[in-house]
């Protein structure tokens, strides 16, 4: 069952790099990831790949395989034609450190510049009550895996350093949404949705929904509805005019 | 060559469960604190746990209660545990849950609004608190956020994030440094770019998890490479228990890209069988004389089973799981295995296509989408995988603080809490619990140090060449042998076993200590593979060696240490706990029998003495005799 399968893998360090080709053994049932792995093992030791569970459950082996953006773990071989090249790259997003390793820094900085979940003063834990169907909102965007596929295939910054810094991405946006959904939360996130992260530059292509391993819905439950928010609040006469009287600094409601 | 210093009160090397519970307790007491993980910041294999955290909050039966949950975790344990562990777990784990809610999770909820929990095996309630079957996910991603959380406090008053906490993600320990008997901190590399790295720091927490990775089918992730457990070796501590390694019995063998992954039990509880390569439905040749009566003894009274308990027999697929492992073990190595050395798991023949999945959506979709193969219309290939290791470093059950001083251990990497057997849904709690008591026996051993210890230049010297080495040398291939390892400890030391096969298993560990030796890495430094794995396989090898010597000892069967040519529980190596330790160039185990001290009597009067008259020494039951009658005495 098993053939010679030709693989062309991006290597390089330092900000150089080119794509190699290689010839390597392919066996019935593996995945990208196993073949990555015997090159590793056989013909490139020094060959950087960054993995954890191989189960699609971590999130740390995301890769570009022909151009799109996958889990190596998850992208079975059988999916290819055995006289096909498979060209594997790093996420294109992100700085290389080495071969298919990226420096996802990037998703890191972004997520320590989101308020924490911060819920009333006066709820201990073990108060928490709260129904099933007020949490299952959140619980979708908490299945996210944090493979940071949804910001690197994002057009806003996929080829556009510059938008960077303005812009959140998929990932985090929806780390908004999570945090304004949940029944207990009370910060207020919506202003800070779009002046700090960047929500008005998604215009919902859905390309982040696509890749997402874990089939979260992220454009229609996380990033359309948030902006619903935000233009509820800015565009809402009535919301409008008591921001004017009363000068709420809170509108949100539980 | 530069080595990159820093200086912090507590070090926590891992960002699992108990890691960051460590960490988050270190800092919440003021202490300046460093997470070291060798993967990036919330991707550790606590994220692979499904069922849920086990704790007694008594939401769905308010029967439930701490003094269940301990019954139930050293029943599980067969009274082999470190009772005092399993006591504070049992009563600490509902505030371990709660406070995660608090900091932002959101596990699933009953009825009225509070937190769900699921029946799970050996516990006698509902007791699982869980999020679908990403319990694990949950929890990691809650405590990463807190860290964040807290950094985000820090920075508001110093503006700077990491004032107090800070995470060094992709950054390997090799070595704990060491000032005359206490810890004075730890050496690593970075795998980003490979230089090397000191932390000086009087407080190190090992949070580094299990040893999988030694065996070549494990559902643990490449992480497991036993690091913790020989870090603390090399420092001088104690690992106890080493020779109990939980083995599921059906890990997914075949395709290769998903050996080891665990197919869930409620397989075969919901009608599927095990074959061999036969097509036989082998499990009947298996039943123990002891469950004679339990199970059924023909095909038509187990089918009858599914559809009307009560007057069936169960299926014996359903025998406890050693002796499934135990079975399928047995097949394989009679030759009548499936091609890739597993059994056959065939659910496809047993119910409709749309019944397998509305029953098992989890195991369809898992077999669809990382096997190409549908459950419906196939079996599976199953066989025993490497799931976790009962022994770890010997630690104060209430500090988390190992015989070194300044070294504490929680989580995976620790032993005594499960004793021979852990319980599903033990491992999400027990990360919680020892996590924080880790991070605060940590923080108060630091409040009353009277002079921070500090590492001497040749230690670093010496951690520094012992790091570089492999690259300094064109010697063997590591993958090589660490393949030989995971071959050798699989078939020798794995779930059956027998005095002679780990005595060969002891002999080619030997042998591969010196190939290891002379391993070297091609290649840079900047995120070489090859030359991590040369380092990991020192403290694979260590591992390997205290297991294969302590099962090598214990000449009895019991929860997650089977010997086949001791095939009995004896009352008398209960008393016993096998505990290892090492020379500080790692070539040399020693295992001395210790004493288990009586459990206390208010504790060993919550059980019947029927029940623990299959476990303890007549010399102990006179003291449960005594326990019962002071307890009385009291309430009187």
């Amino acid at each position: 069952m098993s053939y010679k399968a030709k693989f062309r893998v991006w290597r390089g360090e330092g900000g150089e790099g080119k794509l190699e080709d290689f010839t390597v053994e392919v066996n019935e049932g593996e995945v990208v990831l196993d073949i990555i792995h015997r090159l590793q093992a056989t013909q490139a030791p020094d060959l950087a790949v960054r993995w954890n569970c191989k189960a699609g459950k971590c999130g740390s082996c995301s890769m570009e395989i022909n151009g799109k953006p996958r889990l190596g773990c998850m992208t079975r071989m059988s999916t290819f034609e055995e006289d096909e090249t498979i060209t594997v790259t790093p996420m294109r997003t992100f700085p290389v450190i080495k071969d298919l390793v990226t420096d996802v820094s990037f998703n890191y900085d972004k997520a320590r510049q989101i308020p924490s979940f911060t819920p009333p003063a006066d709820v201990k834990p073990g108060e928490y009550r709260m129904k099933q169907v007020d949490v299952e909102r959140s619980q979708e965007f908490r299945k996210c895996i944090e493979c940071f596929m949804c910001n690197n295939v994002c057009h806003v910054i996929r080829d556009h350093d510059e938008n960077k810094p303005n812009f959140a991405g998929p990932r985090f946006l929806m780390r908004i949404a999570e945090l304004d959904m949940h029944p207990y939360d009370v910060a207020d996130r919506k202003d800070i949705a779009q002046d700090e992260h960047g929500l008005g530059y998604c215009n919902i292509t859905k390309c982040c929904t696509e890749v997402c391993p874990e089939h979260i819905k992220i454009t229609d439950n996380a990033l359309i509805p948030m902006k619903e928010r935000v233009v509820d609040r800015r565009y809402d006469p009535l919301v409008w005019l008591g921001n004017k009287i009363f000068k709420r600094s809170d509108s949100k409601t539980r | 060559m530069e080595i990159e210093r820093h200086e912090y009160d507590v070090v926590v090397i891992g960002a699992g469960g108990a890691g960051l519970r460590a960490a988050i307790e270190a800092r919440q007491q003021g202490k300046k604190t460093a997470i070291v993980c060798k993967s990036l910041f919330g991707k550790a294999h606590t994220v692979m746990a499904e069922g849920g955290a086990a704790a007694a909050m008594g939401n769905v039966n308010p029967n439930d209660n701490w003094q269940v949950h301990f019954r139930d975790t050293m029943r599980g344990g067969k009274f082999l545990n470190n009772w005092r562990m399993a006591e504070l777990h049992a009563m600490e784990a509902p505030d371990r849950v709660w406070e995660l809610e608090a900091w932002g999770a959101l596990f699933d909820r009953t009825k009225d609004g509070k937190i769900s929990q699921r029946n799970f095996g050996g516990h006698e309630y509902p007791r699982l608190a869980h999020v679908g079957d990403r319990t694990g996910l949950e929890l990691i991603r809650t405590l990463q956020q807190r860290v964040v959380a807290l950094q985000q406090e820090d920075y508001a008053v110093h503006g700077d994030y990491e004032a107090y906490i800070k995470v060094f993600a992709e950054c390997t320990i090799t070595r704990l440094m060491k000032d005359g008997d206490a810890i004075a901190g730890a050496f690593g590399y970075w795998r980003e770019n490979g230089s090397l790295i000191a932390f000086d720091a009087p407080a190190v927490v090992l949070a580094t998890g299990g040893i999988g990775k030694s065996y070549v089918v494990t559902s643990n992730s490449w992480e497991y490479t036993g690091d913790g457990h020989a870090l603390a070796l090399l420092a001088g501590a104690k690992l106890i228990n080493m020779e109990f390694i939980q083995f599921h019995p059906t890990g997914m063998v075949w395709p290769p890209s998903v050996r080891g992954i665990l197919v869930t039990e409620s397989v075969r509880g919901d009608g599927g069988v095990l074959r061999n390569s036969e097509g036989k439905r082998f499990m009947f040749d298996y039943i123990p004389e002891v469950f004679k009566d339990k199970y059924a003894t023909t095909e038509e009274e187990a089918d009858r089973w599914y559809t009307d308990q009560a007057g069936n027999r169960r299926p014996p697929e359903l025998l406890p799981r050693d002796e499934v492992a135990r079975a399928i073990n047995a097949e394989v190595k009679a030759g009548r295995g499936s091609p890739q050395g597993g059994v056959f798991l065939d659910v496809s023949t047993r119910l409709p296509a749309e019944e397998i999945r509305r029953r098992l959506p989890s195991m369809h979709h898992q077999f669809k989408e990382l096997a190409d193969v549908d459950i419906t219309t196939e079996p599976m290939q199953v066989g025993p995988t490497c799931h976790y290791i009962m022994g770890g470093v010997e630690v104060d059950a209430d500090t988390g603080a190992a015989s070194v001083p300044g070294l504490f251990a929680a989580g995976e990497v620790s032993g005594g809490m499960h004793g021979s057997n852990r319980l599903g849904g033990n491992s999400l709690s027990d990360l919680l619990v020892f996590g924080r008591r880790a991070g605060a026996g940590a923080a108060s051993y630091v409040d009353d140090l009277a002079r921070r210890p500090k590492a001497s230049e040749a230690t670093l010297t010496e951690a520094r060449n012992e790091a570089l080495a492999p690259l300094e040398r064109a010697g063997e291939n590591p993958y090589e042998v660490h393949h030989e390892l995971q071959r050798t400890m699989n078939d020798l030391v794995g779930i059956i076993r027998k005095a002679d096969e780990v005595a060969e298993a002891m002999e080619a560990v030997e042998k591969l200590k010196e190939r290891a030796r002379g391993v070297g890495a091609a290649g840079t430094r900047i995120y070489n593979p090859g030359w991590h794995l040369c380092l990991d396989l020192r403290n694979m090898l260590l591992v390997s060696e205290c297991v294969a010597r302590a099962a090598l000892i214990r000449q009895e069967s019991r929860g997650g240490h089977t010997r086949d040519d001791f095939p009995g529980m004896s009352p008398e190596w209960r008393r016993r706990l096998l505990v290892c330790s090492a020379t500080d160039d790692g070539d040399t185990v020693t295992v001395e029998e210790q004493f288990q001290p009586s459990m206390r009597a208010d504790l060993i009067a919550l059980f019947d003495r029927d029940e623990l008259s299959k476990y303890l020494t007549d010399e102990e039951l006179a003291e449960y005799d005594a326990a019962v009658a002071a307890v009385a005495a009291v309430k009187e």
